[in-house]
């Protein structure tokens, strides 16, 4: 079953083609790696997914259905969760508020006024919190996190919406080898177990060999090569412009 | 054809004398990104100085000419100044507190000059040469108006010139669009932060004196101006010069028709202006986004609900408002509600300028709706009290339910200007209106029955609304909110309708100020045009700074501190000197408000 389709997907910022005739597709329960080096167009594809931004050529389709042009929230509530490259939770809140500030929006309950916030959704959030390791911060302001915590955070409130379609941009930034295998290892049994396709970025090759299922390598926003992990590796396109030796 | 030439030339000439402080502001906004409230009061200075010096030159073009380089000198050396006393150390603390402090410089320099040339009004005697007229199309036009008109594009060119040719106007230029690269360079910021601020505060005294032969000094000049300003800066784009130009002349032709077509609409018309310039074009004329989602630094800090020492004060505060009026009879109930309500006011501007993220500079909007709303009620359909007090939050909340849908989208500085905007139209209507309004002299007689039993109602009324607001404040919807300020990106990819959010939080703000204003109307026994005045509007934004605007225990600290402190320095002479300086003092020492400081001692 295909979750998400883009097909000849483009966007350019003035000169640049940051995004250049991108088409792939993704089925439930897969886990894609987009890779590329720097300036690639992997964030640029992510929030054209997550509607930021719009396309200037190309579609976009979620379960069958054209969602290209939407505006973030309304793709965020047909089940598309997203982490960003540079991290960002609600500062002025603790760990768990943030949790319960997504849970809330999931539920449709962001327009209660005469609720207690930090009542609900208690345990929901503890378990969230446990998946990713941060239970123990759970009373920490967002605001003062370790990166690497951030990024946690980050993706715990995008698992919070429970999305069919993950989209993790460099979710293993700034933490530990150890860590990040561990990140990773979470991520493919959510995939593997509630049947949740993932669209992730990642600089650590490691990563991404260990749990991608199929890989995409973007350069200058065009797809280079595309395939299972072990073909790419082998395609000497890719060897020479981006794996380079020793990566 | 001839009415329209006269009157496009009119409006040519006042442009020039818009454009000069106009373009004094924007240039100084580019650079040091502070929005300089105090650059009307250097206008005015320039008009002071400007006749303190052409009444003892001899009266001639030529010497006139050189009063006024020499004016604009003073005005740049005073610019100057204030640059190295005051806004080099503040360059790093969030937008708000700068415009605090040089709102502090604006009360200071108003209680200096009226000091020192007194409260008259000072019109420059004109000499037969200012007095000529020259005939255009068979009408007759004032010579030096078209020496204004001169002049504008004559400015416009030589700033083009100079920060397009030299090497000075290139680093400004490189530092409108990166300062920090700049400093990288190793190029000496504070030198060219406060050359900058000269040449901008020279520009506004050259703004001021030309406008001399045209009116006279007065010490009106510094909030009128500024506020047409800002406009034009907005309208322009900030930190675009030929913006300015553009807005000024398009405002000030508007303006020359407007006087003639729809007299004593020429404020709404103007606001109207800028209203749907921004709308269209939400960063002026020729501005660009410049990417401005600086987060203040309050934004940043956890956000707690009280703890027990909190509210053990409120406990003890609201023991004693219950016990006043039995305490201290009835002067201190006056003073008393006077606190409730600025409490209540400061307390809705909270709640769209912190968890909302949205700063305004015209919150005395919706409480003057509130109370004219509540005032005529009473006066035209003898509606009861209780039903005025109930009708008036609900015309507020309409009013910015409509106005917010427009402007909830925009970000920072443009909202907080199209804020203003608002209450100044609000401002002109119930100046203007004297059929329904009164005008100045206000809607009279609106007593409740048992003042005793009133002062109760108010206290109910503005704690039980504080209450309501904490309540909201902590509820998923305010906590989707703050998300929404916090981490927008991350919020909307979340599900979250920031924009929904932001005008329901705006709604929600402008219904509660509206209570406000009704309360005050009661208390006063009347509503003026004064409720609504920019100084009103920004007695809110420091009852809140001054608190703080990390939590909602700021701005009510914020009002009974404010209040208070008002109240003692009104007494005393050259009062808005004092608070001045209390302001400036409490920004450069306590930047994070007084519950911050408090919270920060704990
Ligand atoms: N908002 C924007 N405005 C202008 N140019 C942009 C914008 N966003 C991205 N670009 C440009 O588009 C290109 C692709 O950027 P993108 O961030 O998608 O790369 P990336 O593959 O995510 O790189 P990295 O590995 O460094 O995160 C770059 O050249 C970048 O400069
Ligand atoms: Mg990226």
């Amino acid at each position: 079953m295909i979750v998400l389709a883009v097909s000849g997907l483009q966007k350019r910022f003035g000169g640049v083609r940051a995004v250049d005739d991108v088409t792939f597709s993704i089925v439930a329960g897969e886990i894609l790696a987009l890779i590329g080096p720097n300036g690639a167009g992997k964030s640029t594809c992510f929030n054209l997914i997550n509607g930021q931004i719009t396309p200037d050529h190309g579609t976009i389709h979620l379960h069958g259905r054209d969602i290209t042009g939407l505006a973030p929230r309304q793709i965020a509530r047909l089940g598309v969760g997203r982490s960003f490259q540079i991290a960002a939770g609600f500062a002025s809140m603790t760990v768990r508020q943030n949790l319960q500030t997504a849970l809330a929006a999931h539920h449709r309950q962001s327009w209660r006024f005469w609720h207690d916030a930090m009542g609900a959704h208690v345990a929901e959030a503890a378990a969230l919190l446990a998946r990713v390791g941060l239970a123990a911060q759970a009373d920490r302001a967002a605001g003062v996190l370790a990166y690497g915590d951030l990024k946690r955070l980050d993706l715990a409130i995008a698992l919070a919406g429970a999305p069919g379609l993950l989209l993790m941009d460099e979710p293993g930034a700034g933490m530990a080898l150890a860590e990040r295998g561990a990140l990773m290892r979470l991520v493919q049994k959510l995939a593997r177990e509630d049947g949740m396709a993932v669209l992730f970025t990642e600089h650590d090759m490691a990563a991404v060999f260990a749990i991608a299922d199929r890989v995409v390598v973007l350069d200058r926003g065009k797809i280079l090569a595309s395939g299972d992990p072990a073909s790419v590796r082998a395609n000497p396109v890719v060897q020479a412009r981006y794996l380079g030796s020793g990566r | 054809m001839s009415f329209f030439l006269t009157q496009t030339l009119t409006g040519l000439a006042s442009a020039s004398s818009l454009f000069l402080v106009a373009a004094g502001l924007t240039v100084i906004f580019g650079v040091t990104r502070v929005v300089n409230f105090a650059h009307g009061s250097l206008c005015m200075l320039g008009a002071f100085i400007g006749w303190s010096i052409l009444t003892r030159l001899p009266r001639d073009p030529a010497w006139f000419a050189l009063g006024v380089l020499g004016t604009a000198a003073a005005t740049a050396l005073i610019g100057a100044a204030l640059e190295i006393g005051l806004l080099r150390r503040i360059y790093r603390a969030p937008e708000l507190f700068q415009l605090l402090a040089t709102f502090g410089v604006v009360l200071v320099l108003a209680d200096a000059t009226l000091w020192l040339w007194g409260p008259n009004d000072l019109p420059l005697p004109r000499p037969p040469w200012l007095r000529q007229f020259v005939m255009i199309a068979g009408s007759r036009f004032p010579l030096f108006d078209l020496v204004l008109i001169a002049i504008g594009p004559l400015v416009l060119a030589g700033l083009l010139l100079v920060f397009h040719r030299t090497r000075w106007g290139v680093l400004v230029r490189a530092a409108t669009q990166d300062r920090d690269m700049v400093a990288a360079l190793g190029v000496d910021q504070r030198l060219l932060f406060t050359s900058v601020f000269a040449l901008g505060a020279g520009l506004a005294g050259l703004g001021g004196v030309l406008a001399l032969p045209a009116g006279s000094a007065n010490l009106q000049i510094d909030l009128a101006v500024i506020t047409e300003a800002f406009v034009i800066v907005v309208v322009g784009g900030l930190g675009s010069i030929g913006g300015a130009y553009l807005a000024a002349v398009l405002i000030g032709v508007l303006q020359a028709f407007g006087v003639v077509v729809l007299p004593g609409a020429t404020l709404v018309l103007v606001f109207v202006v800028m209203a749907v310039v921004l709308v269209v074009r939400p960063y002026g004329l020729l501005g660009r986004d410049r990417g401005e989602s600086r987060t203040d630094a309050e934004a940043v800090t956890l956000q707690r609900p009280a703890g027990l020492w909190q509210i053990t004060a409120a406990g003890i505060g609201l023991a004693l408002f219950l016990a006043a009026p039995l305490l201290f009879g009835p002067f201190a109930m006056a003073i008393a509600t006077e606190m409730l309500v600025a409490m209540l006011f400061a307390a809705s501007l909270h709640v769209m300028m912190g968890p909302g993220g949205m700063p305004s500079f015209g919150h005395a909007a919706w409480f003057g709706i509130g109370a004219y709303g509540a005032a005529l009620l009473a006066q035209n359909l003898a509606t009861p009290m209780p039903l005025a007090l109930a009708g008036a939050p609900i015309l507020a909340g309409l009013a910015a339910f409509a106005v917010g849908a427009f402007i909830v989208r925009l970000s920072g500085v443009y909202l907080a200007m199209l804020t203003l905007a608002f209450a100044q139209i609000v401002w002109a209507v119930a100046v203007q209106f004297v059929g329904l309004t009164g005008g100045d002299n206000g809607v009279l007689g609106v007593w409740p029955a048992d003042p005793r039993g009133f002062y109760y109602v108010a206290l109910g009324l503005c704690v039980g609304g504080v209450l309501i607001l904490r309540r909201v404040l902590f509820s998923p919807f305010g906590f989707a909110l703050r998300a929404g300020r916090d981490a927008p990106a991350r919020a909307a990819a979340s599900g979250i309708d920031m924009t929904a959010h932001r005008l329901a939080a705006f709604t929600l703000s402008g219904a509660t100020a509206g209570l406000a204003g009704a309360i005050f109307t009661y208390s006063k026994g009347s509503a003026f045009p004064t409720y609504i005045s920019v100084s009103h509007s920004v007695d809110a934004l420091i009852m809140v700074l001054l608190g703080g605007i990390g939590s909602l225990a700021g701005p009510i600290i914020g009002a009974i501190a404010y209040t208070g402190l008002f109240d003692l320095l009104l007494a005393t002479d050259f009062w808005r000197a004092r608070l001045g300086a209390i302001i400036i003092a409490l920004v450069l020492f306590f930047p994070a408000g007084l519950a911050g400081w408090a919270e920060r001692r704990r």
